[in-house]
């Protein structure tokens, strides 16, 4: 046990320790500087941070609700007990893949598939800023739409558990009052689950800020701030994936910086998460 | 939209006179769950204005009976029921009928009790608010839940969650989201099995008094409740001649006369406190 | 008997499908159909693709020589599958027994001490951490230590990565072993220990297995950890002796390098491996599986 905990403060210590020196020397500006250039020396991961929570946003939006659907697909006696396993079964597989092959697929399958769409939006549209540029190769779209498949599996188990959890009698007293199905769902069953609706939407957020293969491979590795869905960006695992392995010294204790930045992110979600969750368990057994 | 008039009772097997009009007619042949009989041959008739209490032993099918009367069993796998089920001139079990539609007019209280996670209003408002009800919304829910006895206790507290109350309030809470909508019949079933004998009690008197506006059918396993708030009784029992455990209505009738002079012998035998 | 002192309502019991709350109802449903039938083509499509493509350049050359170099023909990717079994295995060598004693500590100290608490929350916390952080841990550790990357440093980092998920499912297991059978092995006069080793331990081993599996499929098809540590060889591992401590190639990274190269050549090889490895992850879960439903 102690060793968890130990190896938790470790990890801590240790990113801590290099990235020490990075934040003495660029401090608070890193965080909002949006230049990254090595010649210079001149860092700033706000394009990253930027990149990593409008992603994982869109992700959420996406996944989320796909998520939540087929939690209430598969719960509430829409399929009979063997179909339901087939579904369950094919999100389990989801999550079973790993993320470089997500990044493979995505390269080759999703980013020409979004082209044309991409092409035509910016014809039509591109006054909106989400589709204020065209899809040249990777970008944010094609990453957030991967990394929505990705957090899918986790919203829906998370959500599963939160809809199981309610008690037959609810469900009962709902029909009893002569709802109908989807009108039990959304008016007694979603709102009766809602804390762990919500710890899931929050892990799965969590999920996604984490996710680094798929994205580094589909982000585009461009250090810019855009609204525009199509084009490339970058996030702070994706820059760390991307840089470390070539990185000088120096470079790599902003890189630590960096590192400890993103650890302090998914912290803060995944805890909240948890939290959220332990507070929802406690609700349903009152 | 057609306009119902009351359906007359043909004769059944009870001495029930036909003086009032019977507002839902049952007529259970049998009833499976998947393969297993768990009911048969039972005809009762719900008299409008009255109490009609279903008691016998435990596993004698009288809750699957009151559950076939608004299809509330149809939420379970395996469910076919056999005979028909007369409410407003019609069958309830035909396929061109709608259970949800079934349950708008005949309303459900249940053992334990099970409010919404919701505040106190938006409880008994859910009814009304299901149906469109296109009135004054606080003045209904007013009156439900005096008509539940509640309303002095929570009517500072409106806005409290309904799983704030205790288990007593908690099933007055029930009972006012159920006739919030003025339903037809009310059924209840078991409905102070899991309160104290101080709750059970308010309960009772509750009944009595929704009697003035609500025909009502209730489940108990508690005789001496059946005697004090039951007009009609139906008396179930098990029969397990045939190797498992089958449900059937012995007999029925007002209340006095099936416990003071029953006519079957099992009846003079449950009533006897022989067995339960 | 008393009057109902209220008219009767006209009364609607007919179905009628048209009508506004029946009318949502079904388009809601259509709806979910819809919506899980869209979920499940992105995994019908990258099955279909790893089979079509993948599938086409899969055969004994591939998984036996080496990676090919940029304008290279044929080639294939042996010394990967070898890396990712060293490394995997290395990362389970470590993760496991120190993950088990972990969880029957947890188990055994009970679910209602404070301590416990706080260690079941860190280890759920710390299964969310990005698997690149656990790199960059091994990175810190291993790399700058040894100044090489290495096989050590990528089992160090896979473990971090498994560690978690072995604590919680072990833990799961043993206290889902029931009271009787730990009754008993106390009333037959076992030392806390011996009721420790020989009847919990052994009882809960199939779902132990199972998270064991678990943790192990999930750490084959990671790639960031691997990155800076091991990063990635063309060469065979056990070449001259058995060198771990340098660079090593893996099915992930080899994956990652050649999807991003311009030759059709590598792609192809990029798509077979990626079949091998998610064949290698689908067999560990559904072993895993089987294993954890053998428990009577």
């Amino acid at each position: 046990m102690w060793l968890v905990l130990l190896l938790l403060g470790w990890i801590l210590w240790e990113i801590g320790g290099k990235a020490s020196v990075g934040i003495r020397d660029y401090g608070v500006g890193f965080l909002t500087s949006t230049t990254w250039d090595v010649g210079r020396q001149q860092f700033g991961i706000l394009p990253h941070i930027w990149g990593t929570l409008y992603s994982s946003l869109l992700a959420l939006a996406v996944g989320g609700f796909f998520g939540i659907v087929m939690a209430i697909f598969l719960t509430q006696d829409f399929l009979p007990p063997q179909f339901a396993m087939v579904f369950r079964t094919v999100v389990e597989l989801l999550a079973a893949i790993p993320s470089v092959v997500y990044g493979l697929w995505g390269l080759f399958v999703v980013v020409p598939a979004l082209r044309p769409v991409a092409a035509w939006l910016f014809e039509k549209v591109s006054w909106i800023p989400f589709f204020g540029t065209t899809l040249s190769g990777p970008g944010l779209a094609p990453a957030a739409l991967v990394l929505a498949i990705m957090i899918l599996p986790t919203v829906a188990a998370i959500s599963q558990d939160a809809l199981r959890l309610v008690p037959y009698r609810v469900k009962e007293a709902a029909y009893g009052m002569g709802t109908t199905k989807w009108e039990a769902i959304l008016k007694v069953m979603l709102p009766t689950a809602a804390t762990g609706i919500f710890g899931a939407l929050v892990l799965g957020f969590g999920r996604a800020l984490g996710e680094t293969m798929a994205l580094a491979m589909l982000i585009g590795n461009s250090n810019q701030i855009s609204l525009s869905l199509f084009a490339p960006a970058n996030t702070l695992a994706a820059l760390l994936a991307l840089n470390f392995p070539e990185a000088g010294k120096r470079e790599v204790e902003v890189l630590m910086y960096a590192a400890l930045v993103l650890l302090a992110i998914t912290l803060v979600v995944n805890v909240a998460g948890e939290l959220i969750m332990s507070l929802a368990s406690r609700k349903t057994k009152a | 939209m057609s306009v119902i008039a009351p359906v007359n009772t043909h004769s059944t097997g009870t001495n029930a006179s036909a003086n009032g009009s019977v507002v839902i007619d049952c007529k259970l042949d049998h009833v499976f769950y998947g393969a297993f009989l768990a009911v048969r041959d039972s005809h009762v008739q719900i008299e409008r204005g009255k109490i009609t209490g279903f008691i016998g032993p435990s596993g004698c099918g009288k809750s699957t009976v009151l559950r076939s009367l608004n299809r509330m069993n149809d939420l379970i796998h395996g469910f076919r029921f056999e005979g028909h089920v007369q409410f407003h001139g019609r069958n309830v079990y035909e396929r061109t009928i709608d259970p949800v539609a079934v349950r708008r007019y005949i309303g459900m209280v249940f053992q334990q009790p099970n409010p919404f996670s919701m505040s106190i209003f938006d409880n008994v408002a859910f009814g009304l608010r299901l149906n469109r009800f296109k009135g004054n919304v606080p003045e209904r829910v007013e009156k439900a839940l005096r008509q539940a006895a509640l309303w002095d206790e929570v009517k500072d507290k409106l806005k409290n969650s309904g799983l704030s109350l205790s288990g007593g309030q908690q099933q007055r809470l029930c009972i006012a989201r159920a006739v919030a909508t003025e339903p037809s019949v009310l059924l209840m079933d078991e409905p102070c099995s899991a309160l104290d004998p101080i709750a059970t009690r308010r309960i009772e008197e509750l009944m009595i008094q929704l009697k003035q506006s609500y025909t009502i059918a209730i489940v108990t396993h508690n005789m001496q409740q059946a005697q004090r708030v039951a007009d009609i009784t139906a008396f179930f029992s098990v029969d397990i001649s045939k190797g498992s455990r089958t449900g059937y209505l012995v007999e029925s009738g007002p209340t006095k006369a099936l416990f003071e002079s029953p006519r079957e012998q099992l009846t003079k035998e449950y009533v006897a406190g022989q067995f339960s | 008997m008393s009057a109902i002192p209220r008219p009767m309502e006209a009364v609607q019991l007919q179905r009628a499908p048209f009508e506004r709350r029946a009318l949502r109802n079904g388009l809601l449903t259509l709806g979910a159909w819809a919506a899980a039938i869209i979920a499940g083509i992105p995994l019908i499509s990258v099955l279909y693709m790893l089979v079509v493509r993948g599938g086409a350049r899969l055969g004994w050359e591939a998984v036996s020589s080496l990676p090919p170099a940029g304008f290279e023909m044929g080639g294939g990717f042996g010394n990967a599958i070898v890396g990712t079994f060293v490394m995997v295995g290395i990362g389970g060598l470590i993760s496991i027994p120190i993950g088990v004693l972990a969880a029957v500590f947890l188990a055994e100290l009970g679910p209602t001490r404070r301590l416990s608490q706080v260690a079941r929350f860190a280890t759920k916390t710390l299964t969310g951490i990005p698997s690149i952080l656990a790199g960059v841990f091994a990175y810190a550790v291993v790399v700058l230590l040894t100044g090489t990357y290495s096989v050590p440093a990528g089992g160090l980092a896979l473990a971090v990565l498994m560690l978690p998920t072995v604590i919680l499912t072990a833990e799961s297991a043993i206290r889902a072993v029931p009271k009787i059978t730990r009754d008993a092995a106390y009333g037959m006069g076992c030392t806390r220990s011996q009721v420790v080793w020989k009847v919990l331990l052994p009882t809960a081993m199939p779902g132990i297995l199972t998270g064991v599996m678990l943790a192990v499929a999930r750490a084959a098809g990671e790639t960031a950890p691997l990155l800076f540590t091991a990063l990635f060889s063309s060469f065979w591992l056990f070449d001259s002796g058995a060198k771990l401590m340098q660079p090593t190639a893996s099915l992930a990274v080899l994956i990652y390098n050649f999807a991003g190269m311009p030759f059709d050549n590598q792609i192809e090889l990029a798509w077979a491996a990626s079949l091998v490895l998610v064949l290698i992850v689908l067999v560990i879960n559904v072993v895993s599986r089987l294993v954890g439903q053998r428990r009577a």
